[in-house]
């Protein structure tokens, strides 16, 4: 047992090590993901079957399959597609080499897709008489857009987005199945090279665990700051 | 004298129903005009459909003489010809609403500015200096870093004539903008838009107080089921209705 503790503390260098991996994945992959779940969001909500009805088939496929499923796809599927066409002749190439942005890319995708239906919820639920008065001091429909239906839909769905992002921070150690070393894909190779199964589980267990309790801590501070408007009010 | 506002044989149809029936009216530089009936007459629809926040199957609205273009469709109802005149003309009929409809992410002196400069381009400085003018009008100028749900329902309503204001309007469009208040609230709010009314604002109201109406009103429409049943001044109207129907509104609504 005491050997056994010596060996867990032992590994948890290596394992910190590939928390700035981890962050990087979850931190690039929520960004995009959540950018792109505006235009999945906007095309869910429109009255054109031409619009909806895709966003509405991506959000159901994004929903519908495993994570795993998809990232497998993305990095064998454009691993076959990708050599011997254009793509290889430009800059990206470089970056397409690397499992990582075949992970971000997968991660990404399917953020837009959760997130869209997220977005799409609370943008249904902006208070109507809000949209009204922007419509009422002629602001065009762009203006509505960008400067009341986003920022109020945002805010309304920031503790949904925010539990998102946790379980996007726990879904990157999928990425370690294409070859990325985060930490859970540094347990692995620890597991391969030292033949020991728990230790390294164990140890990636508790840097997620208190990965996790720090990120839920910034998201609540970043979430109080953003919906100011329905704290206690404050003395001017 | 100049018509500020005119409207011409306004139909409006939710449905089969028809809220409106051809309602003409109009108004010239300074008058106030308080829109009174009973609930489900119109008077809300008439003043939404001035603004476009409702379309209205067929009839004409003109702004400082200016008509806005709309065009008929094929299942019967309308559509504004240019969508960029309907946000200009927007921009001149500042609305006053129900339930005040602040912006609720927005802090009280952002909601007054929004619209001068997103939508009328006014440089960003000038427009907080007149916020600020204005919100010390209103009497809540110390409350203006506030956000909206943070204050009463009558500070609410008068950050919404601040907003109103700093328009610089050609017609106030009031849309029974005390009936959501708590009685001892009413008072504040009628007092900014006694104030407004002295100052010669054009102003179109659709009203349940019959004080108001009565006080500071220069005419008064009375609609029912969708037309203008009487109309004149408050001395006519509330002091000698002609119609069985205004009679009847009228014994109806006196506490």
């Amino acid at each position: 047992m005491d050997e056994s503790l010596t060996f867990l503390l032992s590994i948890f260098p290596r394992l910190l090590a590939a928390v700035p991996l981890t962050l990087a994945l979850t931190a690039i992959s929520g960004v995009i993901g959540n950018a792109l779940a505006v235009p999945v969001a906007l095309a869910r909500l429109s009255p054109n079957p031409l619009l909806w009805m895709p966003s509405a088939f991506y959000i159901l496929l994004m929903r519908g399959t495993p994570l795993l499923v998809q990232t497998y796809l993305i990095y064998y599927g454009l691993g076959e597609i990708l050599p011997g066409s254009f793509i290889q002749q430009t800059f990206l190439w470089e970056y397409l080499k690397d499992g990582f942005w075949y992970a971000v890319f997968a991660f990404s995708l399917n953020t837009a897709g959760y997130t869209g239906e997220i977005l799409r919820g609370a943008m249904s639920a902006v208070p109507r008489g809000e949209i009204e008065a922007a419509k009422a001091y002629g602001m065009s429909s762009r203006q509505i857009l960008w400067r009341v239906t986003l920022p109020r839909a945002i805010q309304i769905c920031l503790p949904a987005m925010s539990g998102e992002t946790i379980l996007l921070l726990k879904a990157t150690s999928l990425a370690s199945l294409i070859t990325v070393w985060d930490v859970m894909g540094t347990a692995r190779q620890i597991q391969k090279e030292s033949y020991r199964i728990y230790e390294p589980l164990i140890a990636a267990g508790i840097i997620y665990i208190v990965t996790v309790f720090i990120l839920t801590r910034l998201l609540n501070w970043l979430e109080r700051r953003i919906n100011q408007h329905r704290a206690a009010p404050q003395s001017a | 004298m100049d018509t500020t506002l005119k409207v011409e044989d306004l139909h409006k149809r939710f449905g089969d129903a028809e809220v409106l029936k051809g309602v003409s009216l109009s108004a010239n530089t300074g008058d106030v005009i308080a829109m009174i009936g009973s609930s489900g007459s119109g008077k809300s629809t008439l003043l939404r459909c001035i603004n476009l926040l409702e379309t209205p199957n067929s009839g004409r609205v003109y702004v400082n003489g200016e008509l806005i273009r709309m065009k008929a469709m094929p299942d019967g109802t309308a559509k504004p010809e240019d969508q960029k005149q309907v946000e200009r003309i927007r921009s001149k009929l500042a609305m006053v609403f129900q339930n005040f409809n602040l912006w609720s992410h927005r802090t009280i002196l952002e909601n007054v500015i929004e619209a001068p400069v997103h939508v009328l381009g006014v440089p960003k400085k000038e427009a907080i200096e007149k916020a600020e003018a204005l919100l010390a009008k209103v009497g809540i100028a110390d409350k203006r870093n506030f956000y909206p749900n943070h204050l009463s329902g009558g500070q609410q309503q008068r950050a919404a004539i601040a907003r109103a204001l700093a328009m610089d309007p050609s017609v106030l469009l009031f849309d029974e903008p005390t009936s959501a208040l708590d009685p001892e609230l009413v008072g504040e709010v009628l007092q900014v838009m006694r104030k407004l009314a002295e100052e010669g604002r054009t102003m179109l109201v659709v009203t349940h107080e019959m004080g108001f109406a009565r006080d500071v009103a220069s005419q008064i429409v009375f609609l029912h089921k969708g037309q203008i049943e009487e109309q004149g001044t408050p001395s006519e109207v509330i002091g000698h209705p002609k119609s069985e129907r205004l009679k009847q509104f009228l014994s109806s609504t006196r506490h």
